[in-house]
Formats: structure tokens, C-alpha cells, sequence
């Protein structure tokens, strides 16, 4: 099912140079924050669940998930390579899952580990916060990873979309509509992140977590049947 | 040996019909896909090689001798009185990329590659057993290793033109499909890929070009399918073509010092069928039958008879003007 060679040029393709710069600018700033943080305050365990919940998990995840989710094909349908994949005996579901497999390992270096490195230099992984949240933020790479990378097969404006949803269903509508968390990829994975942590870590999901775990499953498992249904119908547009 | 079969195959996009049920059938050889810009032929050929899918009709493929098998056509074939074309359809079958390498129009292809890298990627997609292997015999069949180590990024139009021809031969495939695949290049790189072709199709593979140049398609192409307006126009030997596009009745605007002497003296020739004396452009509208011997005469008889030509201008060579001669024909 994983195709090496679709995953090389994938990954070279997501790791070219701007995409790149782009990718560590918002890890690099979380790392900074944290250790101005820690170097001012001191360790608090209420400080490192904001600045991992708040930020890191809230809008950090899902912005390099749109990233890497979308780059990882979108770039390549914009374009016309995609033919020469395409062209090819390979499964369409072994590209879409090796795609998956490289997006969500970009998104997960390049999130959940630094939300680990910026635990640790909070609070020492204190209540177990930092696991706590570094898994949740992988699991979360994982879910943003399989519906952008979907989003980039069905729309040209995944980026947008991508960016829309990120910012204003899981930042702002989230926050202001009760039943809007249910369908958030970011509660779901604070359903993990609340049971690893300790009690008195004050991490929170309006999800159980045994409706998480299935609604992780269905996202990912969904959309990416979905990209590979498209993907086997994929369309060219004549230039002409 | 394999054979494309187009069985009344039609496309459209919403209100627009970019083709118009075509039914023909490409075998091996070199066959040329002519017609004007827009006429159709890059859908047509997007259907050919599975990334499209016809409106209605079917598009399948017939791979000869060593067919494993392939299922009978389902789809496609709706009413009973026919009998399916042969093959397996192309549309959502990935088995089919064995048989068919595409050349597509468009530029883009992973630019951040090398040459080498990008032909090696696709003879790996191929599962080929030995890719580097096919990969260097590709590149050597068009004449790339010198710029191999080369990005993509870096390449001129006519390189690009031959990486990518690279890319679809290196898995020997038994068709070929070509997307105006001359565009851009130099004469020299032309007569190479011209050489090429001819060379694939002389080793009994199905090789498949579009085009809007006619001179293109007569140098290479012992077979021509002519597309006009996503209608099937013509189909057949290039002379046969050739002859029909050359003897249609030209039309030319004549403005002289005597137009009415002047359409007295050509009447009375063979090569001219009606001339019209043209009151507001102050001008002779001429139809000529023959060509060569019109061209020929119409300076004679000028200045047999001292007049001087101020304006001999044809007044539908247009590409398209030719090509709907052809539909009509």
C-alpha cells in the first residue's frame, strides 16, 4: 500500500524551500515563547496548559496541517504533474494513503514535537502535560492531515477552505457554539490529551473520549476513501 | 500491436459539446490528429488516455496477443443491436497505463527533479524490474544524458518536450499518445522527435499525435483524423487529405486599374469558376478552381492586357476556413 516513490516526491515536493521556511516559522515561535515564558515565570502548570492548549493545539496543529495536508497533492493537481502519477498502474488508494502517510509525518515533526520540546521547557512535563498534549497533537496531525489532504482533491481553494476552518470553526465558532465542538478536530483530540494528563492539569474536551476515538476514525478513514474516489475520477482540464 | 477503439464518443462541458460523437479507430502506425485550435482534440485525447470520461460512448483498448484476459467491455454499449468494441475501457482502469504512454500538453512536472530523477520516478511507478536501467534507455532514446543532472527548472521547452517523451517510453508502452507535442520546439529537436515516431510506429506500436499544422502531420502521419469543431471531418491517407485541401475552390479579393477588362480576360480560363464585380469594395471577388494554374495566370493576363494588380489578397485562408471546407466535403 505505501509507494516509495510517491512518498520521495512528495515529501520533496512539501519540503522545498519556502513551503519549508514556512512550515518551521510557527514551531520556531512556540519554542521561543516557551522559553521566554519559562525564563520570566518560572514553571506553572496553568501557563504551559494555555500556551499548548491555547495556541499550540488551537492554532498551531491546524495550520501546519493545512500546509502539509494540501501540499501534499494540491500543488501537483494545480499544476498537471499529477498525470505522471496518475498515469500509472499504482492504486489510488496507495497514493492517497502514502501521501497521508508523508503529510501526517511532516505535520506531527513539525507540531507535536515541538509542543513536546515547548512542554518540557514550561514545566518539565509536570501532571504529564507535555505527553499529554504532544500526543494530542499528533493524533491531531494525523485527522488535519487526512481531511486537507482530501479538501486539496476536491477543491482548487483548499488552502482557503483549509485556512477558514482552522481559524474561524476551530478557534472562534468552536468557542462560541456548544455544538460546533463536536465536530472539531481539536476537542477530539483533548478528549486523549484529558485523560492522560493529571487532574489537576485543568485539560478539558466537550468530548467523551470513547466518541473521539470514533470520530478520529471516521475523519480519517472517510475522507481519505473519499480522496482516493476522486482521485480515481480525476479530471484534466484542456488548456484549450 | 494494440488498437484504440473510439465508439461514438461524445463530451460535453455543461451547454458546450467539445466532442461530437466521434467513432474511429486507431491502430499501429503513426496516426496524426489534426484540426484547428479548440477543435477538440486535446479532450479527445484526454479520454483516449483515461482522464476523462466520455459524455457517452466508450473509449477501449485492445492490447493484442498477450491480453490477459481483459474482461469484456460493460459500460458503454447500451442497446443491443451492436456489438461492444473490443478492449477494455480506458476510464478508471489503472491496468491500462501498461499499455499507454502519455505525452500531456501541459508544462508542469515536478520541476524540482532532475531529468534523470523525474524518468527514474516514472519508471518506478511503472514497477518496472530494472528502472534505472529503462530510465538511462529512455533518456539515451531521446537524447537527454548530457542535461540529465539538470533540474527540470532549468530546461528549455524543447528538453522539457523530451523528458517528458522519456517519461512515457520507459516502459515500452504499445501506445503512444502525444499532446501537440512539436509546440515549442526548434526544427532540429522536430526532426528528431519526427525521427522518433516515425521509429515507434515502424516498430509496430500505436502512436497517436494531435496538431494544428498540417505540413506536421503530412511529414509524419501515414494516417490523418481530421477534427473540426469537435466533429469527426475526415479520416485517411494524408495525399487523399492533402488533395481535398489543395483543390477546394479559393476565394481572393482583386482590386486592379481595370477590374471589369481584368474579370473578361480571366473568365475565359478553365482555373476560374465565377467572378464577381464587387460595387461597394470597388473590387472583383474571384473564385478560382485550380489553384496552381490561377496563380499562374492571373499576373500573365494582367499584363497581357496592361493592367496593373493594386490588391490579390485570398480571402479565407484561415486554418479554419480550409477545415470547414473538409466538413463540408
Amino acid at each position: 500500500m505505501f509507494h516509495p516513490t510517491v512518498a520521495r516526491l512528495t515529501y520533496r515536493a512539501l519540503l522545498g524551500r519556502r513551503r519549508a521556511l514556512l512550515l518551521c516559522a510557527l514551531p520556531a515561535l512556540l519554542i521561543v515563547v516557551a522559553c521566554a515564558v519559562r525564563a520570566m515565570n518560572g514553571a506553572d502548570d496553568q501557563v504551559t496548559t494555555q500556551l499548548l492548549g491555547g495556541f499550540a493545539l488551537a492554532t498551531m496543529v491546524p495550520l501546519i496541517g493545512v500546509i502539509a495536508g494540501t501540499g501534499a497533492i494540491g500543488p501537483e493537481i494545480d499544476d498537471g504533474s499529477v498525470v505522471y502519477l496518475l498515469s500509472k498502474p499504482v492504486r489510488r488508494t496507495s497514493v492517497i494513503l502514502t501521501k497521508l502517510v508523508v503529510a501526517s509525518g511532516v505535520t506531527v515533526v513539525f507540531s507535536a514535537v515541538p509542543v513536546f520540546v515547548a512542554g518540557f521547557v514550561l514545566n518539565g512535563n509536570s501532571q504529564q502535560i507535555a505527553v499529554a498534549y504532544t500526543v494530542a497533537a499528533a493524533v491531531a496531525s494525523l485527522a488535519y492531515s487526512a481531511l486537507f489532504l482530501m479538501l486539496a482533491t476536491l477543491s482548487r481553494h483548499a488552502v482557503v477552505i483549509g485556512l477558514i476552518y482552522a481559524l474561524i470553526w476551530e478557534a472562534l465558532f468552536g468557542s462560541l457554539v456548544s455544538g460546533a465542538k463536536m465536530l472539531s478536530v481539536q476537542q477530539w483530540s483533548l478528549a486523549l490529551a484529558e485523560k492522560i494528563a493529571g487532574a489537576g492539569a485543568e485539560i478539558t474536551s466537550d468530548v467523551a473520549l470513547p466518541a473521539a476515538i470514533v470520530l478520529l476514525l471516521v475523519a480519517v478513514v472517510g475522507s481519505s476513501a473519499l480522496a482516493g474516489q476522486k482521485l480515481r475520477s480525476l479530471t484534466l482540464a484542456g488548456e484549450d | 500491436m494494440s488498437t484504440l477503439h473510439i465508439d461514438r464518443v461524445s463530451r460535453w462541458f455543461g451547454n458546450v459539446v467539445a466532442v461530437n460523437d466521434i467513432t474511429m479507430t486507431i491502430g499501429p502506425g503513426v496516426t496524426g490528429l489534426l484540426g484547428p485550435n479548440g477543435a477538440g482534440k486535446s479532450t479527445l485525447i484526454h479520454m483516449m488516455s483515461g482522464f476523462l470520461a466520455p459524455s457517452s460512448g466508450s473509449v477501449t483498448l485492445e492490447t493484442g496477443g498477450t491480453a490477459s484476459g481483459a474482461p469484456a467491455p460493460v459500460d458503454g454499449a447500451g442497446d443491443g443491436e451492436r456489438t461492444p468494441p473490443p478492449g477494455t475501457p480506458v476510464w478508471r482502469h489503472e491496468e491500462s497505463y501498461r499499455h499507454i504512454g502519455l505525452v500531456p500538453e501541459r508544462e508542469g512536472m515536478y520541476d524540482f527533479l532532475t531529468g534523470h530523477e523525474f524518468v527514474l520516478a516514472n519508471a518506478e511507478l511503472h514497477q518496472l524490474s530494472d528502472p534505472r536501467a529503462a530510465a538511462a534507455e529512455a533518456l539515451a532514446t531521446v537524447e537527454m544524458e548530457h542535461a540529465q543532472d539538470r533540474r527540470i527548472s532549468t530546461y528549455s521547452k524543447g528538453m522539457r518536450q523530451r523528458v517528458k517523451m522519456a517519461s512515457a517510453l520507459v516502459h515500452q508502452p504499445s501506445v503512444l499518445l502525444l499532446d501537440e507535442p512539436f509546440n515549442g520546439m526548434d526544427p532540429r529537436q522536430r526532426m528528431q522527435l519526427m525521427e522518433l515516431l516515425r521509429r515507434m510506429g515502424d516498430e509496430g506500436r500505436t502512436v497517436l499525435f494531435s496538431s494544428h499544422i498540417l505540413e506536421e502531420v503530412e511529414q509524419l502521419a501515414s494516417h490523418i483524423e481530421v477534427i473540426v469543431a469537435g466533429r469527426h471531418a475526415a479520416s485517411g491517407d494524408f495525399r487523399k487529405i492533402r488533395r481535398l485541401m489543395t483543390d477546394r475552390p479559393h476565394r481572393y479579393l482583386v482590386r486592379s486599374s481595370d477590374d471589369r477588362k481584368l474579370a473578361g480576360a480571366l473568365i475565359a480560363d478553365a482555373s476560374t469558376a465565377g467572378i464577381e464585380v464587387d460595387q461597394q469594395e470597388d473590387a472583383l471577388r474571384i473564385q478560382a478552381v485550380d489553384f496552381t494554374r490561377f496563380t499562374a495566370l492571373l499576373p500573365r493576363v494582367a499584363r497581357e492586357h496592361g493592367i496593373r494588380l493594386y490588391t490579390v489578397s485570398p480571402s479565407d485562408e484561415s486554418l479554419e476556413s480550409v477545415f470547414s471546407y473538409l466538413v463540408a466535403a
